[in-house]
């Protein structure tokens, strides 16, 4: 049944060459990270794990060996690795901006003003000292506004600061500059400013300045935001799925924009949290998304939720489209993406950024079960064992999303035509009730296959 | 001897037109009255029809059966009019002495502890303290005062001692081991309800009828049940109708009516005059400076703020419970509460009665876990006022039960017979290998009833069993669960020879599903 005869060229010069294989009595697995996953590999009925230079059907690499070794890598038919070669043209800050800037402008002469407005989910952002001047004009426009500075490499929250006047990063970029000449690019690179690609060597960090979001939706009085994933199994033709769980971060403080200096209030990623003075690593600090959904639905009605999460599908399939044709597209890779959503008052919901390598270290106990879930499941979408026909629209907690166009809720196949009312086979924060799934889709897949 | 029916009704009648005169809805509907005369519609002649035909269209008539609806479902039906007012706080002497003492020994350590640590029960802030707890109202969850030294007046364990050494002087207990009296921990003969007895009462959670926390789960379309279920919801909150709104959350409230289900159910419309007198509460709260203060910021420090689902919600916390104890208008309910508000005296008048207060002034001492019973609530409520009122309203018809000692129904000692009763008879087996290994079962379920389940179950199980206990106005509920969490662990316990084996077996309730675990206790056993 299997397609993965075509003979491997032999190439002594490519680091790792594969054997072509016959169907496969085990799967071999490298894994870079020793969290979560590693256990999750580990535990995977026939999969047995190869250490050091050894051969790989599965590597979950780390995205610096992806850079160093992905060109000059030979991978048979059937080998999978988690992430595609220049996924930072989703995940870093001035990439995605850069991205969905000209995807919006194509959308708008392909398909009108109105339709682009979809893709005004972005705060107003910049890239900077690239932009600087562009930005400049546009925080003269408005003053009194909040804007909040990033790096665009880092992650998890680190190097943010806010400002509200000019002056203040104006001092910044002297300090900056001053650096840059003190010191060699390493002394940024300590908290691993430079883990990903980086085109332009510049000896000054690149920053986006965005535009900050002051009327953040709070529960409690606590700001928070959202992590949704989301599997990519190929760019072209776009095939990707949305995963029923996710989690609400809060911060621990209140919000209040009084005390911009103050920036624990402000991000919640849970990174930043950590070194708050005050955290208290036994809360967790977080809600399953589940209770989020109903915690809205209780205050605003189902309607103005489902809405509220049709918009944030969007968010996902326009983002991933804004970089569909940069993307190298290689059926070996897949990945997994972490979704960083924010909520105004208005239940308007707003892409922070998107992680390709989200944590996968746990925090607590319910954190850990989600991502063991979220981890098996995406080993079933992957499929090495070669289980599925390709035409599922649910496997465990993942729900197929987009399947070169949206896909439809209504029984049957992928291949279903649509007809009627269209219902978007999504279910973020419905009840991830996947065993039970898992177990009827294998048991199918098994008569089938006798069949 | 008890009235015949008539008299009876009358009574009932006469009580309920008492207590709504003193009521501001009575002024409400009196101006209403007034302002209707300049209708062109009212004509001096047929006045009173007119007057009548206006209240029912303007939608003021409902009200006022939601009212009357209100008053019977809170006070109790008025017992023989020579009857003495304790008579209606509780019937039985022994269970009305057994809360005196209990209340002597609480308020006896509420003093010590006001003693060592030299702390007023109560003083005024100065001006700039009061300033402060004004600026930081919505955020006082960010304080982090040293409550070292300050205890929970009692915890549901010592509480449970009280109920377990509960006798009645009148009935013949004695150290014969006959099959009944030795068994449970729980030793007062009250009636409680068997199993048909509670089928027939709950007969709307009977397998044949639908219902919201099993029929609208992935499986079944929602066209069947859940889709109808939300219409008539929405047709019963259109007609505003206390009753029917009662009824209606029996088989459970749709997540995005519940709120103003609850509010219905409850008769709280948060109008003007409510924000206001909760204004208020709040403006005294930051006049004065009371000793139970620092008990619920401990309280809450220690449940709620570290609890999973509620965390979020510690600011709102404070900011009812503190307001809660300063509400004289709580006071009220202790005419059908068995317990007496505590008094203490102004300083140097002890015991002289005209210099006595109620301490505090809504005459309620928080225990470990009292804000347990707000948490919940704030999943629905967002408007501090309105979660307020709720909660209060909530307190005064069914927690207060749960922490004092009666022999009401839903009163936690009624609660716990009736658990004892369930486990014993329907898993009597179980029951004796629990005993015998010294995990008496009560040991385990009491805290969870004490807390009405909250913080145990996940919210929206939570929130599913709460939904019950408004539509029956009744707490058995809460027992009956308690004893189907058994069942349904009951092969894990039959396995364990400890108590605290017994107490990791049900550890963890956050997965239960309540209304299948209760289906099947009460109605797909065989009895």
């Amino acid at each position: 049944m299997r397609k993965h005869q075509n003979s491997p060229v032999k190439n002594k010069h490519l680091q790792f060459s594969k054997i072509k294989m016959k169907p496969r009595a085990c799967i071999r697995f490298k894994c870079a990270l020793t969290n979560t996953i590693l256990d999750i590999l580990r535990q995977r009925p026939g999969w047995v794990e190869v250490k050091e230079e050894g051969e790989w059907d599965f590597y979950w690499c780390d995205v610096s060996w992806l850079r160093e070794n992905f060109d000059h890598t030979y991978m048979d038919e059937h080998v999978r690795i988690c992430h595609f070669r220049n996924h930072y043209e989703l995940t870093r800050k001035n990439y995605i901006v850069k991205n969905l800037k000209r995807f919006r402008k194509q959308i708008e002469r392909e398909a009108g003003k109105l339709e682009a407005t979809k893709c005004d989910f972005f705060p107003k952002t910049f890239e900077m000292p690239s932009e600087y001047h562009l930005f400049v004009e546009e925080f003269r426009k408005n003053p009194g506004i909040t804007w909040i500075m990033k790096p665009v490499a880092r992650s998890q929250g680190r190097g943010i600061f806010l400002f509200r006047k000019l002056k203040d990063v104006i001092d910044w970029r002297k300090v900056r500059h001053v650096l840059s000449l003190l010191a060699p690019p390493e002394f940024f690179g300590k908290d691993g400013v430079r883990t990903d690609d980086q085109k332009d060597e510049t000896q000054v960090e690149n920053y986006v300045a965005q535009c900050y979001i002051e009327n953040p939706y709070l529960i409690g009085g606590r700001k928070f935001d959202l992590r949704v994933y989301v599997l990519v199994m190929s760019y072209i033709p776009l095939k990707a799925w949305l995963y029923r769980d996710g989690f609400a971060r809060f911060s621990n403080t209140r919000f209040t924009l009084n005390s911009i200096d103050d920036h624990y209030v402000h991000l919640t990623n849970v990174a930043v949290q950590k070194t708050a003075p005050d955290y208290d690593p036994e809360k967790g600090c977080k809600w399953m998304i589940q209770r989020f959904r109903q915690y809205l639905t209780a205050k605003h009605g189902a309607e103005q939720v489902e809405t509220l999460f049709a918009e944030m599908d969007n968010i996902f399939i326009k983002s991933l489209q804004s970089v569909q044709k940069v993307i190298i597209s290689d059926k070996h890779c897949f990945e997994l993406y972490g979704y960083d959503i924010l909520i105004d008052q208005d239940l308007k919901p707003w892409l922070l950024e998107v992680n390709a390598s989200p944590s996968l270290t746990a925090s607590s106990q319910e954190d850990c079960e989600l991502k063991c879930r979220l981890l098996k499941d995406t080993l079933h979408v992957v499929d090495m064992e070669g289980r599925l026909t390709g035409k599922e629209k649910r496997v465990g907690g993942f729900d197929l999303m987009w399947n070169d166009g949206p896909v439809s809720r209504a029984e049957g196949n992928v291949d279903t035509p649509v007809n009627g009312s269209f219902m978007a086979n999504t279910c973020l924060g419905y009840n991830n009730d996947r065993k039970k799934q898992l177990k009827q889709l294998f048991k199918l897949l098994h008569t089938q296959q006798k069949v | 001897m008890m009235p015949d029916q008539d008299t009876g009704l009358s009574l009932a009648i006469a009580q309920i037109v008492q207590r709504l005169k003193g009521s501001s809805f009575h002024s409400q509907l009196e101006r209403q009255a007034r302002i209707s005369l300049h209708k062109p519609e009212i004509k001096l002649e047929s006045l009173k029809e007119d007057i009548k035909e206006f209240l029912k269209t303007s939608g003021w008539e409902k009200k006022l059966q939601n009212a009357v609806y209100s008053e019977l479902n809170v006070f109790p039906s008025p017992c023989h009019p020579a009857a003495s007012p304790e008579h209606m706080k509780e019937p039985l002497v022994y269970m009305r002495k057994a809360q005196g003492s209990w209340e002597k020994r609480i308020l006896k350590s509420l003093n010590s502890m006001c003693t060592e640590l030299s702390i007023p029960l109560a003083q005024k802030r100065p001006i700039g303290g009061q300033k402060e707890l004004l600026n930081k109202w919505n955020e006082m969850g960010t304080d982090e005062p040293d409550l070292s030294l300050f205890r929970p007046v009692y915890a549901p364990k010592d509480f449970l001692e009280v109920l377990m050494n509960l006798r009645n002087p009148n009935y013949e207990n004695g150290d014969q081991p006959s099959f009944r009296n030795h068994l449970g921990l729980i030793q007062v003969p009250l009636k409680v309800k068997d199993i048909p007895e509670l089928r027939d009462y709950f007969s709307e959670l009977g397998l044949n009828i639908g219902q919201l926390g099993i029929d609208d789960s992935t499986q079944v379309p929602p066209e069947l049940f859940e889709n109808e279920h939300v219409r008539i919801g929405q047709t019963v909150l259109t007609e505003r109708d206390s009753a029917a709104a009662q009824q209606y959350v029996r088989q459970g409230c749709p997540t995005a009516l519940r709120a103003e289900l609850w509010a219905l159910i409850l008769n709280i419309s948060n109008q003007p005059e409510d924000i206001l007198y909760y204004e208020q509460l709040k403006s005294n709260v930051i006049h004065h400076d009371l000793l139970v203060d620092s008990l619920i910021y401990k309280d809450v420090k220690l449940t709620a703020s570290n609890d999973d689902y509620y965390f979020v919600f510690e600011d709102y916390l404070y900011q009812v419970l503190l307001c809660f104890s300063r509400d004289t208008s709580v006071l009220e309910h202790f005419s059908y509460n068995s317990a007496n508000p505590p008094k203490s005296y102004i300083r140097g008048k002890l015991g002289v009665e005209e210099y006595a207060v109620f301490y505090p002034p809504n005459g309620v001492i928080p225990f470990h876990g009292f804000s347990m019973y707000v948490a919940p609530l704030c999943f629905l409520y967002h408007e501090p006022s309105k979660l307020y009122q709720i909660f209060r309203e909530m307190y005064v018809r069914f927690f207060f039960r749960l922490h004092s000692i009666s022999s009401h129904p839903s009163g936690i000692v009624s609660l716990c017979l009736l658990f004892e009763t369930l486990l014993q008879t329907h898993l009597p087996q179980l029951f004796y290998h629990l005993r015998e290994i010294g995990a008496q079962p009560l040991r385990i379920s009491f805290k969870w009833m004490v807390r009405a389940f909250s913080g145990y179950l996940a919210t929206d199980q939570l929130l599913l069993l709460w939904d019950r206990i408004l539509g029956y106005n009744s707490l058995e509920i809460l027992a009956v669960l308690a004893a189907s969490v058994f069942a349904f662990r009951a092969v894990n316990l039959m396995e364990v020879t400890s108590l605290a084996a017994a107490e990791a077996v049900l550890a963890d309730l956050s997965t239960l599903k309540v209304m299948p675990l209760l289906q099947i206790f009460l109605f797909a056993t065989v009895t």
